[in-house]
């Protein structure tokens, strides 16, 4: 009996409180009237928990249509249907070469944007348009660079596993022939195998075919325009020479492009390359006839470390090339690397090249850092030193600069 | 001509690269005996979104992230963008730690290496450090930078996110 007189008065005292009703100016409401009170605040209190939930539901709803505004917003971006991207490199070379000649440059080496189009899920445009050396005049004069389609295909998923493309694209060949960002490699410069013995940025117009197996391998084979190598003059036989950049290019002698690649454990990749050109001059009895290119290469990860490796061979059938000592033209390089940060990194690469021109016959250690200030921001310097194999004249040693980006 | 036909259809039925591996309702049922709790929300409020910023190295595109969690487990689908398409990833963690991560739909044209068992294995037992970074170390694919890069971020992004919820007992 004493609580329950107490919890009265304690009711009591707190509606009279709450409804602003004081001792002395009403008299005490009764049990029956706090019960109404009572009753009333708790219907109260549920239409308050209705009505958050409703505004929930619509702070919700809100939030769905604002997310599927945002996930289907068409035109550029990165989640529309047409992508745009690029990247470039602009360097800085400060080279003593054994005749005296010295090189002090500053170039932009590269300036590229893609563009990319989603026609379904299933057939897609990807193009890159690539100004080198800071482009050209109109007359074609002054400038030394030059404007160029580097890739223009449109590739259709046959199904979920099984790609198919057709238009200019990309020789699978080597390493950096397809993934050539400047964040994504060490040195300033690309490598030298890859210019002189597989002529990277090697472009090519045909149709090609992908697939993916699932246990880490991957095959590549393409029909597309040879090579149209020159048998005359100051490049004759160099393999870098005979591209075509698909400009009318010659397509008597189809190439054939058939390339195998393993990445099926986390660091490691193995590829090889086979690439046969029935005649890489595209012109018949010129003595340089029927070329096969051997490409092989190793990349291994763990932890901060990287290795790569990668040798690539010529075998060039014809008389006149065998009389000028470039049926085979072969390179190969080695490369270590140590990441101290994961912003900052050094490597080291020993280079052995054997082209076909005096100035293409060197061993070449180069040796630097890159510093990505973002992930995909790279500062690069490194030093190198060539040694040719035929006269000191052609050694090259200095250092190089460079800033490159993607996006 | 025989030939190339037997290896496009060889390749036809043993390869995989773009597609949908596995639907994200699936992939949820599984993670729960196929009796998942209702899905939670986590609105992406202004501290969030910072953090989540720091991470992605973007702004998040979403204003909340919807999950499910049980006890200290939760369960994440997320999307990121190797190079220029989404990847959905399904995450499960508990105890602060990667419990579980799987590829559920990959559209990029390269970089499909980063759904196989053999590189999402490396990502099992890892947390989140002070500085937000995985405990362990991965290991790339060559060629596939920007999907590793991805994967690498939803992995930490589920992480964080798992400690904001209830399910974490270091929840805030």
């Amino acid at each position: 009996m004493k609580y329950q007189g107490l919890l009265r008065h304690s009711v009591l005292m707190a509606t009279l409180t709450a409804t602003g009703v004081s001792h002395a100016a009403a008299p005490a409401p009764s049990l029956e009237e706090l019960w109404q009170v009572i009753q009333k605040q708790q219907k109260q209190i549920e239409q308050l928990k209705s009505k958050t939930q409703q505004t929930d539901a619509k702070v919700e709803a809100t939030g769905e249509i604002l997310e599927k505004q945002v996930a289907n917003s068409s035109g550029h971006g990165s989640k529309g249907k047409t992508t745009i991207g690029g990247y470039g490199e602009l360097h800085y070379n400060n080279l003593e070469e054994g005749d005296g000649d010295d090189i002090k440059e500053i170039d932009l080496h590269r300036f590229v944007l893609y563009f990319g189009h989603e026609f379904n899920e299933r057939t897609r445009f990807v193009s890159e348009l690539e100004v080198e050396h800071g482009g050209v005049q109109a007359d074609g004069s002054t400038l030394d660079g030059e404007v160029e389609v580097e890739q223009a295909y449109v590739e259709l998923d046959i199904n979920d596993q099984l790609s198919a493309k057709g238009g200019v694209f990309l020789v699978p060949a080597g390493i950096t022939n397809e993934t050539h960002e400047p964040p994504t490699f060490y040195g300033v410069e690309r490598n030298p195998v890859e210019n002189i013995i597989i002529p990277s940025t090697w472009v090519t117009g045909g149709a090609a075919i992908n697939a993916n197996f699932s246990n880490g391998i991957s095959a590549d084979f393409a029909i597309h325009s040879g090579l149209e190598v020159p048998t005359t003059g100051g490049s004759a036989f160099r393999i870098r020479s005979g591209r075509q950049k698909i400009s009318n290019a010659k397509a008597n002698d189809l190439a054939y492009t058939g390339r195998v690649k393993y990445t099926g454990v986390p660091g490691l990749e193995l590829a090889a390359t086979l690439n046969y050109q029935s005649d890489i001059s595209q012109v018949s009895n010129d003595g340089a006839d029927s070329a096969t290119l051997l490409a092989a290469h190793a990349i291994w990860s763990r932890g901060p470390f990287t290795a790569k490796a990668l040798y690539a061979t010529w075998d060039i059938d014809g008389r006149a090339i065998k009389a000028a000592d470039g049926d085979k033209q072969d390179g190969y390089f080695v490369e270590g690397s140590y990441k101290l940060r994961s912003d900052f990194g050094v490597f080291a690469r020993y280079n052995d090249v054997d082209g076909v021109r005096v100035q293409d016959e060197f061993k070449q250690f180069d040796v630097g850092f890159n510093w990505w200030p973002t992930e995909d921001v790279v500062v690069k310097v490194d030093y190198m030193d060539r040694e040719n194999d035929n006269t000191s004249d052609r050694d090259v040693d200095g250092f190089n600069v460079g800033i490159g980006y993607q996006f | 001509m025989k030939l190339l036909t037997i290896f496009l259809l060889c390749l036809a039925t043993t390869a995989m690269a773009r597609g949908t591996y596995q639907e994200p309702a699936n992939f949820v049922n599984d993670v729960f005996d196929n009796s998942p709790p209702a899905a939670s929300r986590l609105w992406i409020t202004k501290p969030l979104r910072n953090s989540i910023t720091k991470i992605l190295g973007h702004k998040p595109d979403s204003l909340r992230v919807r999950y499910w969690g049980e006890g200290k487990k939760t369960a994440w689908i997320l999307d990121e963008i190797g190079k220029e398409k989404p990847i959905t990833v399904g995450i499960v963690v508990s105890d602060n730690k990667i419990k579980r991560i799987k590829v559920l739909i990959f559209r990029e044209s390269r970089g499909w290496e980063v759904r196989h068992d053999f590189f999402t294995n490396q990502f099992k037992g890892a947390s989140l450090t002070s500085a937000q970074s995985l405990s362990k170390p991965i290991d790339g694919i060559s060629g596939a930078t920007l999907s590793v890069r991805a994967l690498t971020k939803i992995s930490r992004l589920a992480l964080y996110l798992h400690q904001q919820t209830p399910f974490s007992h270091d929840s805030p």
